[in-house]
């Protein structure tokens, strides 16, 4: 890699920060799955870090994200605390969905993201009605759309690309493209050429990156996100990036060609790319162990407050079910 | 009070939710061209593009970005078309819409009124006739209102869009021109309270939406026979009134349930054992529910015919009820 002229230092610092956090989270709720202290399923973003932090970074505290059942990354990057996502992911009292969503279902209103999605591509039409309904507010957020591979093959994916397109609504919808829907190598079962001609095809404007490159996506979602917010057209990114682990935190991922997943952690790595781009550019080798512990350290403590947490209340399973019929009030 | 059909009576109640709150829009197919029923005319001509939204034909993403407005803090009012059609839109209903509060924590609302158009009419055959109401009965999450009569389609669907829940709000087809005088002025009434259509003594008949006219029916026969039947208009089947459903019953003994969807699992079912467990003892008959049998929707007339339940069937049923003779 060669250095580049005119790096930001402490905006690429920024990013490896969160890489950091993000990466030290998944390998503290792996731990946590193998201890049976996450009961359910989790997925893992481990190797995608650069989506999250470049993307989720170039967002405004109020705009609005959704993410997919891999939403870990992204939740961390808009904002959300990383004790009440442990909390959650164990089911405790204090979780960010007070223990009632786990890891599938992760939500932190209060930073604009609204909600990981256990369903494929559910989230695409989700995205589009909250820029209509921003639009009817009179609000100038826009609304971000992770999706990954797989949900391109769903209906959502046109009802909701066709939709903002029609509507003139600022979505960015982004396919995080890890490679593999579920235990399948995507191109396997995807017809055409792939994400951005499907989204050029509704009239969007689609921008593929290189979905490893923190640095390269930061910059360009920076400039599509400063064009959405004018233009008030939707946008399509294709960020192709690559999943190191397995779907679950269970899956050893043995249909995965020998090598290749030791192959890309061996050679593009999303945080040992920017690593050694900042050294390349002059940063001290200190800072970036630095982060790496300080990430780690938050992240193992994150782990630790939240096995010492009670579990909810169990009145909480009636509660906040519908306020008319509620169980809570008539124990049906 | 004021003569007006069962449609213009939920066309008044949108319109002046509408008047009365920004944030109240509504959203699907043709809705700039009055609505495929034209309960939705002249509205974008007051309200405008933006808030009498056109939707091309994407059912799924008609209910998802309902509720992502209503997620950001706007109330939504769905238009389904056919509630044959919404099941297009299960996932973005069930798995989102109705669990997002819920899974979520408490963070968020999804106060958005769904209306799916159900029934049979005449000739529709299988995917346009269906009445699905149990379905949304059996979700966690949801709200099920099927209003029977004009003023119940003006206070209900009212009522509807002020609940901070998703409404699945179900006319009938054949109720668009039903006419009658409707008090547009009356308070707000609240989301799961039957409705007492005809005191009586002898039989209790719980019935809602088209058929609790069939049973409005068979209860003018029955008067003519001596017999004095109670018919209570469920009017919402989530939540639905056991109170005054188990109150009625206690008093006459006797408990018809009639229905057009199909009678296997059809919410009847839940009513009969609801009432079974609380009354065992009390009931001087076998409860009775009347619903379609489990078959298809046809299209021949003839055929048709075959599935509904009629306000003789109603009166029949009552009678035995009361005799005990099958006739």
């Amino acid at each position: 890699m060669k250095a580049p002229p005119n790096t930001d230092v402490d905006a690429a610092l920024a990013l490896l920060a969160m890489m950091e956090r993000i990466r030290a989270f998944e390998e503290q709720a792996l731990a946590a799955a193998e201890e049976k202290l996450v009961l359910g399923a989790i997925h893992l973003s481990i190797g995608q870090e650069a989506v999250a932090a470049g993307l989720v970074g170039a967002l405004r505290h109020d705009d609005i994200l959704l993410s997919t059942h891999r939403g870990h990354g992204h939740t961390l990057a808009k904002g959300a605390d990383a004790l009440a996502m442990m909390r959650e992911l164990l089911g405790r009292r204090g979780g960010c969905c007070g223990g009632k969503g786990g890891s599938m279902h992760i939500a932190d209103f209060s930073v604009g993201m609204l909600g990981a999605n256990g369903v494929v591509g559910a989230n695409i039409v989700i995205a589009a009605g909250a820029a209509q309904g921003i639009r009817l507010k009179g609000g100038d957020q826009v609304v971000c759309c992770i999706f990954g591979d797989g949900a391109i093959n769903r209906g959502p994916f046109l009802e909701g690309l066709n939709w903002a397109a029609v509507f003139e609504l600022p979505v960015l919808f982004v396919c995080e493209d890890n490679q593999y829907s579920a235990l399948t190598r995507t191109t396997d079962t995807s017809a055409g050429p792939g994400p951005a001609a499907r989204a050029e095809s509704l009239g969007l404007r689609a921008t593929s990156v290189d979905g490893n490159d923190a640095l390269a996506l930061a910059d360009t979602a920076r400039e599509i996100i400063a064009r959405l917010r004018t233009s008030g057209r939707p946008e399509f990114l294709h960020a192709l990036t690559y999943r190191q682990t397995g779907h679950t935190a269970t899956d050893p991922a043995a249909y995965r060609p020998a090598g290749e997943a030791e192959a890309v952690a061996q050679d593009n790595d999303p945080i040992t790319r920017l690593r050694e781009h900042l050294l390349l550019a002059g940063c001290a080798e200190d800072a970036c162990v630095a982060l790496r512990r300080d990430a780690q350290r938050e992240m193992r403590e994150a782990l630790q407050a939240a096995r010492d947490t009670d579990w909810p209340a169990e009145s909480a399973a009636f509660q906040d079910v519908q306020d008319v019929g509620s169980p809570a009030a008539e124990a049906y | 009070m004021t003569a007006m059909t069962y449609l213009e009576a939920g066309k008044q109640a949108l319109a002046s939710a509408m008047r009365n709150d920004p944030m109240v829009w509504c959203v699907g197919e043709d809705l700039g061209r009055g609505g495929v029923f034209g309960q939705y005319r002249g509205l974008q001509e007051e309200f405008g593009p933006r808030r009498v939204a056109d939707a091309p034909i994407s059912e799924a993403c008609i209910m998802g970005a309902a509720l992502g407005a209503a997620l950001v803090g706007t109330r939504p009012v769905v238009e389904m078309r056919f509630s044959d059609f919404a099941l297009c839109a299960v996932d973005e209903l069930v798995n989102q819409a109705a669990k997002a509060r819920f899974m979520f924590g408490g963070q968020c609302r999804a106060p958005m009124v769904v209306r799916e158009p159900v029934g049979m009419w005449r000739s529709s055959a299988g995917q346009h006739s269906q009445s699905l109401e149990t379905w949304y009965a059996h979700i966690p999450g949801l709200v099920v209102a099927c209003p029977a009569t004009p003023q119940d389609n003006h206070d209900l669907l009212a009522a509807a869009i002020r609940c901070d829940d998703p409404v699945v709000y179900m006319e009938h087809k054949n109720l668009w021109g039903l006419e009658a005088e409707v008090d547009t002025g009356r308070g707000p009434v609240e989301l799961g309270e039957a409705r007492l259509a005809k005191a009586g003594t002898d039989a209790t008949i719980v019935s809602w939406s088209a058929t609790l006219h069939a049973a409005s029916a068979a209860c003018e026969a029955l008067a003519g026979e001596g017999i004095d039947a109670e018919l209570l208009d469920l009017r919402c089947l989530w939540p639905w009134d056991k109170t005054a459903v188990i109150e009625s019953t206690r008093r006459t003994g006797r408990l018809i349930i009639a229905h057009e969807a199909v009678s296997v699992a059809g919410f009847g079912a839940e009513v009969a054992a609801t009432v079974a467990e609380r009354l065992h003892g009390q009931l001087k008959a076998p409860i009775r529910r009347l619903g379609a049998p489990r078959a298809q929707i046809a299209y021949a007339p003839n055929l048709e015919d075959q599935l509904r339940v009629t306000s003789d069937m109603i009166a029949a049923a009552v009678r035995e009820s009361i005799t005990g003779v099958r006739t």
